[in-house]
């Protein structure tokens, strides 16, 4: 449902905040998790007393190189933290510890597919490291916006949470192409352990720059930053909105204004917040309280051995080399556990298509009724597999591969054996099947006489007919192709 | 306890000649009896004391040795011990109580200090004369009508009065040095990173360095001992042994090269000023030391690179205290006007004037020309030491150009920054330097003699020699061989 | 960068406003005059050759201090409420947010 931007291209850029999955916050020791009661995990350094000091914890400052690794950044030798000084009340010292002009990665690229499987990649500026402020509500107002509040709640357990902060170049185009980079971000950092990256939380928040420019041009056109956006189909109706917005105001020919817009997702549209020509001085400087931080070459590279299997890589084989569609690819990555029994069970078929098909439906279908994952199931990769061939040999019909299933997700076991065991071979005997087929049509007249007379979807009732008789043993395409054989 | 030193109070508890709660005891006596006319003292923490003596009896009883037992212990006000009013001689703390210890402190009281109070200073340590405080005045107990130095006034002064036994300062560009050498007792700052400054408020973080204030040099060295090393709060202590001081004192300065900075030359001093110092020098000689010239080209630059780092750190250390979450709040109809009017009515006058030269120098446009000059400036002063070094042991100087000034004598703020000329580069290079107590002399305008300090730097991390060196001019002049406490007069009148 | 230069070189005005002070007219003047003092004395850093010079990063050379991601105690929170200019239940409470960063 994309609004066509006219003579226009959008040129967007991403900002994403991501909160790192640490036992403890980014410079003290007080513990990382979301929900607690407020202000019960604070300490002289996360609420800014006066005489505390910042220590960094390793373990953020590994998964962020690590995230930085998964998208192919530069690692710089050396890098160091920095003071971001503004005033704010939900910042304990009225200075953010981030990262100015030397962040812990550069470069890198984000590679993704669009659901109609063409691939796409966005470069990535850098990701930096620093520390989240505290939480405030506001009271008063309508609908606990600042705007119209008379006073403000501060909670501060939210304050100094590890913060990865990926920045994007403007390689966006479309609002899916933004979804679907994010999608990519989320899925890596999720496979990485280094974040939940759940909107609905706050561990993850983005910014999109957005402006548009007439196609073909190469200067960029004045942007607008969006914000407070909750989840990525809000991004991505945020993104439609706006373009729908500047493609008017410059085809009516005034100017966009360069700002910051709020996304309002009951109105379905964006409002100013501020005008970023007020642009704030923040008096960077390197933060005498921290050392810098080197990591050496052999310290890279151990980070890299540790990176594992990743999305991308994974995604790479599902859709080039096995063929499956880009939304059953993402479906298989995004279950947690699932590439893994996908990818035994396919191996062992030398079948993906159909092992997909089993996996995404009848199994999938099992794991919601039951509450087990399918990657713990009663249906080994080996058994599935099986069931696979089974199937394709046409061994077996579909009718019976769902009812086996259902077995052997309770019982376990295996299918080839309980198929042999208990005659649950399909009927594929020309002969066997005429004879049942003679017989329902015999029993049926008024049908045949309406399949005679054009009313050719009938044929469906009547190889169920022929499913029946058979007690769900017949071959259908089989039983189709001789009912018809008889009705000519 | 007035006429003991540290060292001669916890041998006297260890060896249960006296009690801890004793000594305490006698140090608030002291203190009821003098403090009125010093004014060191902001609050006194008879609670603390008398648990903490407690403790060292029952401790002390059961035959552990504690290296500090029983020492009555002063602890400038800004820094954090749980329980107290920690203020910064500011009134935008409010009436503040710390929830947590400094680790210094904590060290301290580990080894069994007595806590008697918190001492009066320049308000947030930025000053030279402790009249910034915004709480109350403290006096030179030399002369009442004079300064006794800052910004660590109130713990050189209850030292000096024999209010306390030990006191702890904080040193940033002088503030534990002059007053030591205003006040006839001996200020030691180590080299940056040795003690913790987790609960120290921060003023300007790459130069602030808490440090012991005592009647000798041994004291010094004790507190040093025991205060010194790694702390995982701190991600500026070094990591790096520390070699103990106590028991290794040089008696003599057989061997020993000690440096006379061009630069620092005498000859710019007023004349009886000026002979203490030849006189100090030709003790050197006498105990030993081979005295070699040596240069500190970029020394004049001191002032004007450390009047640029320190008010940009302090700046930004100083942004909390915008009345959000603690101390004094000045409440107004929004955030933005509650910030400004808390600020401009916590803050005194020399604080407002180093966040705004501060801010000033880390603004965009104005970054590069000042801020970063002047670590550059910095990085020249540090080497310049580094080859004085290559010639010498130590550096020997005035630690201030006269004895103490009288109240107001300094009211324009550059006089008074000029104060800490001869401390400020040792601070900027980050060495550990001390003043030690080396003579007296009348300053223009004066009626009686006043104490001046020698002040001796050292190569970082070079503790051990230094405080050798200051040990043994101390040993072997009549400088501070005995505690000398000046009798305050007027204590006494009622 | 700051409009408007004062004499004396500094917009007082601008950095009290960056800095959240307050200032009376009188402070303004009696502040731009000293700090102008203070600025003559650390122009005298222009003369120094300071083009091939690294800027001090830090005092003492260090890399790499961290700390292990292990929780420690946290501070209780009625200690820390109590002292609050204003509180509200669990929460600080401050005054109304307008014009600020955001």
């Amino acid at each position: 449902m994309s609004v066509t931007a006219t003579a226009y291209e959008a040129v967007m850029g991403i900002e994403c905040h991501v909160e790192l999955k640490t036992e403890t916050k980014m410079f003290c020791g007080c513990r990382n998790i979301f929900g607690a009661e407020p202000n019960t995990n604070v300490c002289p350094t996360c609420l800014g007393l006066p005489g505390a000091l910042p220590v960094p914890n390793r373990v953020a400052l590994e998964l962020l190189v690590k995230a930085g690794l998964a998208f192919d950044a530069e690692i710089p030798a050396f890098s160091k933290f920095d003071r971001k000084n503004y005033f704010y009340p939900d910042m304990p010292k009225d200075y953010q510890i981030s990262q100015f002009d030397m962040p812990l990665t550069q470069g890198g690229v984000v590679k993704y597919w669009l659901p109609d499987g063409t691939q796409r990649s966005c470069r990535l500026t850098r990701i930096h490291l620093e520390e989240d402020t505290g939480k405030s509500t506001h009271a008063g107002s309508r609908d606990g916006r600042i705007a119209g509040s008379t006073y403000s709640l501060v909670d501060f357990n939210r304050a100094g949470v590890p913060l990865m902060e990926c920045v994007s170049e403007p390689d966006i185009r479309t609002a899916a192409e933004a979804v679907a980079y994010l999608e990519a971000l989320k899925r890596t950092f999720v496979a990485l352990g280094v974040s939940d990256v759940k909107m609905e939380e706050g561990s993850l928040r983005c910014d999109v720059n957005l402006s548009l420019r007439p196609v073909g041009a190469t200067e960029y056109g004045t942007k607008a930053e969006i914000k407070n956006m909750n989840s990525f189909n809000s991004v991505g109706r945020a993104i439609e909105s706006e373009i729908a917005r500047q493609t008017a105001i410059l085809e009516g020919g005034g100017r966009v204004v360069q700002e910051t817009r709020g996304w309002d997702e009951a109105a379905g549209t964006t409002h100013t917040m501020r005008s970023k020509e007020q642009a704030h001085d923040y008096r960077y400087f390197p933060d005498p309280d921290l050392t810098p931080i080197e990591f050496a070459p052999q310290d890279v590279e151990r980070l890299r051995r540790e990176l594992g299997s990743l999305p991308y890589e994974r995604l790479e084989r599902l859709i080039e080399t096995d063929k499956l569609r880009v939304e059953q690819a993402h479906q298989i990555i995004d279950t947690p556990g699932l590439y893994g029994y996908y990818a035994a069970a396919a191996g062992l078929s030398g079948k993906p298509q159909a092992t997909l098909n089993f996996v995404l439906g009848d199994l999938s279908r099992l794991a919601n009724e039951t509450n087990t994952p399918v990657a713990s199931c009663g249906v080994t990769p080996e058994a599935l597999a099986e069931i696979v061939a089974l199937t394709e040999g046409q061994t077996i019909n579909s009718k019976t591969a769902k009812e086996l299933l259902a077995r052997v997700w309770v019982e376990g076991g295996s299918p080839k054996a309980i198929v042999a065991a208990e005659g649950l071979g399909q009927v594929s005997d020309a002969g066997a099947i005429d004879a049942i087929v003679a017989g329902v049509l015999a029993a049926n007249e008024k049908t045949v006489e309406e399949y005679r007379a054009g009313k050719t979807k009938v044929m469906g009732f009547l190889v169920g007919q022929v499913m029946k008789a058979s007690r769900g043993k017949a071959n259908p395409t089989l039983a189709e192709e001789r009912l018809r054989a008889h009705l000519a | 306890m007035a006429e003991r030193t540290a060292t001669e109070i916890a041998r006297a508890v260890n060896a249960r000649e006296v009690s801890a709660a004793e000594m305490a005891e006698a140090a608030f006596a002291r203190i009821a009896e003098r403090d009125g006319a010093v004014g060191a003292f902001l609050s006194l923490t008879h609670d603390l004391a008398r648990a903490a003596a407690a403790r060292v009896d029952a401790a002390v009883r059961e035959g552990r040795h504690l290296p500090l037992a029983g020492v009555p212990l002063a602890v400038k006000d800004n820094m954090c011990v749980t329980g107290t009013v920690t203020t910064c001689a500011s009134k935008i703390l409010g009436n503040w109580v710390a929830p947590y210890t400094s680790t210094a402190v904590g060290r301290l009281l580990d080894a069994g200090a007595i806590p008697v109070g918190k001492t009066n200073l320049d308000e947030f340590a930025m000053g030279s004369s402790c009249e910034n405080s915004a709480l109350q005045k403290t006096a030179n107990p030399w002369d009442l009508g004079r300064v006794p130095g800052g910004s660590s006034g109130g713990s050189v002064a209850a030292v000096a009065a024999g209010e306390a036994a030990l006191a702890l300062g904080s040193d940033t560009g002088g503030s534990i040095r002059e007053p030591a050498a205003f006040c006839n007792v001996v200020g030691f700052k180590p080299t940056y990173g040795r003690i913790s400054r987790y609960g120290l408020i921060a003023f300007a973080s790459s130069l602030d360095q808490i440090g012991p204030i005592s009647q000798s040099v041994e004291d010094a060295a004790l507190a040093y001992d025991l205060m010194a090393g790694k702390d995982p709060l701190d991600a500026t202590t070094v990591d790096r042994e520390v070699e103990a001081t106590v028991g290794h004192l040089r008696e003599d300065l057989r061997g020993v090269r000690v440096g006379i900075v061009k630069e620092f030359a005498l000859d710019k001093l007023d004349p009886e000023v000026r002979a203490v110092y030849e006189k100090a020098y030709d003790d050197l000689r006498a105990l030993g030391a081979e005295l070699v010239d040596v240069e500190l080209p970029t020394a004049d630059y001191g002032i004007a690179t450390y009047y640029l780092i320190a008010p940009a750190e302090c700046s930004s250390n100083l942004a909390r205290f915008d009345g959000m979450r603690y101390g004094l709040r000045v409440e107004k109809a929004d955030v933005g006007a509650t910030y400004e009017a808390t600020r401009e009515a916590g803050f005194g006058d020399e604080v407002k004037r180093r966040i705004l030269i501060g801010t000033y120098a880390l603004s965009s446009g104005y970054y590069d020309a000042y801020y970063v000059r002047a670590q550059k400036a910095r990085t020249l002063i540090a080497a310049d030491f580094a080859r004085a070094f290559e010639k010498c042991d130590a550096i020997a100087c005035p630690a201030a150009a006269s004895p103490a000034f009288e109240f107001n004598a300094k009211a324009d703020p550059v006089s008074m920054y000029l104060m800490d000329y001869y401390t400020i580069p040792m601070s900027l290079a980050g060495l550990p330097s001390l003043s030690v107590p080396c003579g007296y002399a009348t300053p223009a305008g004066g009626s009686s003699p006043l104490p001046l300090g020698l002040e001796l730097s050292a190569p970082l991390f070079a503790e051990r020699p230094l405080l050798g060196i200051a040990h043994a001019y101390e040993r072997g002049t009549a400088h501070a061989r005995k505690r000398q406490i000046p009798p305050i007069a007027a204590a006494v009148a009622s | 960068m700051p409009s408007g230069e004062k004499a004396g070189g500094i917009d007082v005005a601008y950095v009290a406003k960056l800095a959240r002070l307050a200032l009376t007219p009188a402070e303004v003047e009696k502040f731009g005059a000293q700090l102008g003092a203070l600025l003559e004395h650390v122009d005298a850093l222009s003369a120094l050759p300071v083009a091939d010079v690294a800027a001090t990063a830090q005092v003492i050379a260090q890399a790499n201090v961290a700390r292990d991601d292990v929780a420690t105690p946290s501070l209780d929170r009625e200690t820390v409420l109590q002292q609050a200019p204003r509180r509200e239940g669990p929460y600080f409470r401050v005054p109304r947010i307008i014009g600020e960063e955001a």
